[in-house]
């Protein structure tokens, strides 16, 4: 016997030859299969290590007659790593795999299953299909849990097969299993076959859904995951179904298993959009915020998937967690990626009663030491003098307080919220720019700098030096970013407006105005700076009108997803979509969306915001890059954050490719997703409400958002080869 | 679902690889090792690149990865994650690079046993140690017979899963172990109030029971004392408080392990199980209503100029002087530019500065109830041209108290039903603590 895990020593590399001739020694004279325990070893260990040991096949094929499980197990995983590329020499191994079909031991005939069907290829397929077949309907319940998800292989490996053979229905019938690990594996083979664009579409009635649910209290964690997921394929017609439904799950809320606690949560918010009785919903509300707040205590990686989530249900369900702010306050040492999160979601829980503290907290933040984490505490300082008026006097304070400190970033994220906030309470805090312009020469990023310039424009009345102050800013103009361009150029054509008698502002307008047409490359400029040059010469009365013109207040009541969106991104709770906030067609190829579906039970609000799923694909050319609002404010280029609502048929279109017209082009040049290019850079931008421009605050508020964690777009070529090298 | 699972090393080797789905080559391991491993500022454990995800948990200078290209599930990913190294822990007795590749060819049968296709089986540690076996585990023999095999897939896929069939378990003493261990997080303000307290609890049980017993477990759970009458008599043994139905806590959260039957808890708030065997986790809860502070900190903490700074701190606890607190560990931030700190005062316990963390740390083996000590310091700093701010990070006190519980908690009974009707023996124990997360501002 060797010694317990002593194993290490195996990770060597070594050569094909010698392993070889070390096999070929180890038939004879080899006692208890040591020797060719040991070689098999280390050329596992070899693939580990990423060599190619696939000339060995024939080989160590020929230890499968050594009657040791431990040896079976490391020829089938050297099986499973090449017997792909091996088409001619798989024969070899398939009688082994039949004798091991019809063993005697279940956990035989299991492995023998598994790790056929992890050989997608014709030969092996063929030999498995009739072995399957029985194995669906084995005595044991091993067997038959093992092949569900063989199915689930098969179908991945050839679906029109996987069809016609039959094995759709034979899995439809696992889901009425007497074993629950088994009905739990069917559910999950046939969400993953439902899931394809291609695949058979996966349904629950109110009987089989019922069936499941009963299944739930036996289902091992993973099972009852795989079964709440499924109940979002079940539509109620009813409210009272929906109901039912909802107080049979509700208990899943007490389990110790993180996933099982946000798949309930999502079958729950999903169900609610089908229910009736306030009184119900209310219950369930109160029922979902102390368990996702107990997921705070869980592991990092965990508590971040629950804020991300919090995140979203708190903006659909703001009862779920309204007094809880203070679970959300960071730890000094919480990582990064919580931290983040966590102010977001105390921005977003902040209101008149616990202003005090919140703001408490995000001064105490912005003294900290990542320099994200801090810009985005004072960024959040004045949001929340946006948000919550009676703490706007305080707010300013504080961010007062931080200019003074002169630390360069935190300085440029003040001046950025400050020319929100002005916007927010015109006439209140003007007092405080002569403080701003004294930190003039802090402003070296262009955000900041396009902040104070459109304070400078926008008071340039009051603001005795705004001429002197400008014209240094304008020193370099064809240096500056095309953010800061644009605002100077407004900037100076306000001021002329409020001072055309001085010469100083004429002086300034013209040279502007001449870069700006003559010298930019940038067409947005040059457009905007005819634009104001033709207006000017027309008629300077109508000119500063407009330019002076009353500008919508900035509110933070839509600081929000828009409801349908949310809808359907709740959908995706506990998911990789609910962590970026993205729908998952948007940023995963071949993703599939997910819609509510219209029943007489779903309410009327959910059916008024209804969202229908948009094109289930990638779009095969890049999007277009939609432009933001009018060019009258700089606009900031950061990319869109927030899903997209699809657009509806009424919105303006004009830079848009409309949602429809790209499903049209999909189909009709018959493709379905081989050709496709991946362009990932972004999902198509939001679609600004055409009442109001300011909306989407992902505009107004610049970058605010710009941390959030997303995707990182895939190379030219899209993933796929930029990830197999 | 997960299409490929990888254990690497610090350096980025990769120790396991498997890949269950066909979508990725090996070389996805690379990828991960430029994006991940030699990256400095890792700020996600997830990484999304075009359709590919990376989820990742590091356990002791290992990365734990999972890869795919769908909208997974992302929190049963991490739970897999989290619940791969809890197997190898009780495999191994620890998991780190020297466990893995010793015993890789053990991990990868477990990697096969407990994912099929990227879905998450079966991962109950009683059950895969009848049948994954190292050496160093337990086994009947290498090859289980086909009888032995239907006994253990029946196992694997029953409703308790999680325990080995009723006969293969004998004990001479039929004994189960409670702990009770209270986690106290509180973050007070500079000013003495408190910002938050709360309390996270989890109840760890080792039971060595013959048979298959049905447990029943209660506690002074205020919705179950506010209901009626208790059944059973207290066995709380808490030091500290009594049982008092008035002493009854409030939970905010309660979560408990596979094994506990919630449609019982539903119906009645009854927390009844058949348990694994030995060591798990029955129950982990959450409280935040009268959490007893266990330690007071009162901090002075003062800038004098820029050139100094001045300490002076007292801790006081307020427990009964019965119990005490032990291995006090207090941890005073000191300014970056600090050069050297004077100790002046330390009336109980050790204190030193360490400048390779910016700190001072002050230890005290032992601090009775109702007991009161003090600290002061000054650090010196360098003058530095620019002024620089500093984080005045908070100070953060570690301890743990026997026999006291923040929340309030106890235990009020533990009863076992066995066919056999045995007599068992039963143990509570109390344990309140403090790491990382007891933190004043100052």
């Amino acid at each position: 016997m060797s010694q317990p895990g002593q194993d290490a020593k195996y990770f060597q590399r070594g050569k094909i030859e010698e392993f070889r001739a070390e096999l070929h020694a180890a038939e004879a004279k080899d006692k208890k299969f040591v020797k060719r325990k040991t070689v098999l070893k280390k050329i596992v260990a070899n693939i580990t290590m990423g060599t190619d040991m696939s000339p060995l096949f024939p080989d160590v094929v020929q230890c499968l007659g050594t009657p040791l499980l431990e040896i079976k197990k490391m020829v089938y995983l050297f099986l499973v790593s090449y017997g792909r590329s091996k088409p001619d020499q798989i024969h070899l191994v398939i009688p082994n795999f039949l004798q091991d079909c019809n063993d005697r031991n279940p956990l035989i005939r299991a492995l023998a299953i598994r790790t056929m069907s992890y050989i997608p290829i014709p030969v092996v397929t063929d030999a498995l299909s009739d072995n399957l077949r029985h194995a669906l309907k084995d005595r044991d319940p091993y067997v038959r849990k093992t092949a569900a998800i063989c199915v689930a292989k098969l179908y991945t490996a050839d679906p029109r097969r996987a069809e016609r053979e039959g094995f759709v229905e034979l899995l439809r019938d696992l889901m009425l299993d007497s074993n629950a690990t088994v009905v739990a594996n069917a559910v999950a083979a046939l969400s993953e076959i439902g899931d394809r664009q291609d695949g058979v579409i996966f349904k629950l009635n109110l009987a089989t859904a019922n069936k499941l649910l009963a299944a739930i209290p036996e289902s091992s964690e993973w099972g009852q995951i795989y079964i709440l997921d499924s109940l979002l394929r079940y539509v109620p017609e009813r409210h009272s179904d929906a109901e039912m439904m909802a107080e049979r799950i509700i208990v899943q809320l007490q389990h110790g298993n993180s996933a099982v606690i946000l798949t309930t949560i999502k079958a729950l918010l999903y169900l609610m959009n089908y229910m009736e009785n306030r009184q119900l919903i209310d219950y369930i509300c109160k029922k979902m915020g102390p368990p996702l707040v107990t997921l705070l205590s869980s592991g990092p990686e965990v508590q971040y998937v629950a804020l991300r989530n919090i995140l979203l249900i708190i903006q659909r369900r703001p009862t779920v967690l309204k007094n809880d702010v203070r679970v959300f306050f960071c730890k000094y040492n919480d990582p990064i990626y919580v931290k983040l999160a966590k102010l977001e979601i105390m921005y977003r829980l902040a209101r008149a009663e616990n202003a005090k503290e919140v703001l408490a907290e995000f001064q105490e933040y912005a003294s900290e030491v990542d320099l994200d984490f801090v810009r985005k505490a004072v960024r959040s300082i004045g949001r929340l003098a946006i948000k919550v008026e009676p703490a706007a006097d305080d707010c300013i304070q504080a961010l007062l307080s931080l200019i003074e400190t002169k630390v360069t970033y935190v300085v440029q994220e003040a001046v950025i919220v400050i020319k929100d906030i002005f916007r927010r309470y015109p006439g209140r805090y003007e007092g405080i720019i002569p403080t701003l312009c004294e930190n003039l020469d802090a402003l070296d990023e262009p955000e900041a700098k396009a902040s104070m310039v459109w304070i400078l424009g926008q008071f340039a009345n009051i603001i005795d030096n705004a001429d002197e102050l400008l014209d240094d800013l304008c020193y370099a103009f064809l240096e500056e970013s095309t953010e800061v361009q644009l605002a100077l150029l407004t900037a100076v054509v306000k001021l002329f407006v409020y001072k055309s008698k001085a010469d100083k502002a004429k002086e300034l307008v013209h040279k502007v105005l001449k870069w700006a047409t003559e010298e930019a490359d940038n067409p947005d400029l040059r457009d905007r700076g005819f634009m104001y040059w033709r207006m000017l010469a027309i008629n300077p009365t109508v000119a500063g009108e407009i330019v002076l013109s009353e500008k919508p207040p900035i509110t933070t009541d839509s600081d929000r997803m828009d409801r349908g969106a949310l809808d359907q991104l709740l959908l995706h709770t506990g998911t990789l979509g609910s962590i970026y906030h993205k729908n998952p067609e948007t940023f995963i190829r071949n993703a599939a969306g997910k819609a509510l579906k219209d029943s007489p039970a779903l309410n009327q609000h959910s059916r008024a915001v209804l969202v229908p799923l948009a094109r289930s694909q990638l779009p095969s050319t890049s999007p277009i890059v939609v432009a933001g609002p009018g060019p009258v404010e700089p606009t900031t280029q950061a990319a869109p954050v927030a899903p997209a609502p699809p657009s509806k048929s009424d919105s303006p279109a004009e830079s848009t490719v409309s949602a429809p017209s790209q499903l049209a082009l999909g189909n009709s040049a018959g493709t379905s997703n081989d050709l496709h290019e991946e362009g990932e850079d972004e999902s198509p931008a939001g679609q600004p409400n055409a009442l109001d421009p300011y909306s989407n605050l992902d505009n107004a508020f610049g970058s605010y958002l710009a941390d959030e964690p997303r995707p990182i777009a895939g190379g030219r070529h899209g993933d796929e080869d930029d990830l197999l090298f | 679902m997960i299409s490929a699972f990888f254990i690497f090393n610090q350096k980025g080797e990769v120790l396991i690889s498997r890949l269950y789905r066909t979508d990725f080559k090996r070389s996805i391991a690379d990828v991960f090792r430029i994006q991940v491993v030699s990256n400095p500022d890792v700020r996600s454990p997830i990484i999304t690149l075009g359709s590919t995800s990376f989820f990742h948990v590091r356990v002791n200078n290992l990365y734990v990865v999972c890869v795919t290209k769908t909208n997974a599930n992302a929190a049963l990913v991490f739970e897999f994650a989290y619940r791969f190294i809890n197997i190898c822990k009780s495999y191994f007795g620890k998991m780190d690079e020297e466990s893995i590749k010793n015993n890789f060819v053990v991990v990868y049968e477990l990697v096969d046993e407990i994912n099929d296709f990227g879905y998450p089986q079966n991962s109950e540690i009683d059950t895969l140690k009848t049948y994954i076996t190292t050496e160093s585990v337990v086994s009947s023999s290498s090859q289980p017979s086909a009888e032995t095999s239907s006994r253990i897939t029946a196992q694997a896929t029953g409703a308790t899963s999680w325990r080995r069939n009723g006969d293969d378990v004998k004990y001479k003493k039929n004994e189960a172990f409670v702990d009770v261990v209270e986690v106290v997080n509180f973050m007070g303000s500079a000013k003495g109030t408190t910002l938050r307290a709360d309390v996270d609890g989890h109840i760890q049980m080792r039971a060595y029971l013959s048979g298959t017993p049905e447990c029943k477990f209660g506690l002074n759970d205020k919705l179950v004392i506010d209901r009626g009458p208790a059944s059973g008599s207290a066995v709380s043994g808490l030091g500290d408080r009594g049982g008092s139905p008035s002493d009854a806590v409030e939970l905010d959260d309660c979560q408990f392990h596979q094994c506990v039957r919630l449609n019982d808890f539903d119906a009645d708030r009854s927390i009844s199980f058949i348990p694994p065997d030995g060591e798990f986790e029955l129950m982990r809860y959450r409280a935040t209503s009268n959490i007893k502070l266990p330690i007071k900190v009162i901090p002075a903490v003062a800038e004098i100029g820029t050139t100094k700074v001045s300490y002076d701190l007292t801790l006081k606890t307020t427990f009964s002087p019965k119990l005490s607190a032990t291995n006090v560990v207090v941890r005073i931030p000191t300014p970056l530019n600090t050069t050297d700190v004077d100790v002046a005062n330390v009336g109980t316990g050790k204190a030193k500065y360490v400048p390779a963390e910016n700190v001072i740390v002050w230890k005290i083996s032992r601090l009775q109830g109702g007991q009161e000590c003090s600290f002061s310091a000054l650090a010196r700093l360098t003058s530095t041209t620019t002024r620089q701010v500093w984080a005045r990070p908070p100070i953060d006190v570690d301890f743990q108290v026997l026999m006291f519980t923040a929340s309030g908690l106890i235990v009020r009974f533990l009863k076992v039903f066995e066919k056999s009707n045995y007599h068992s023996i039963k143990w509570v124990r109390y344990l309140t603590k403090a790491s990382g997360g007891y933190q004043v501002r100052y």
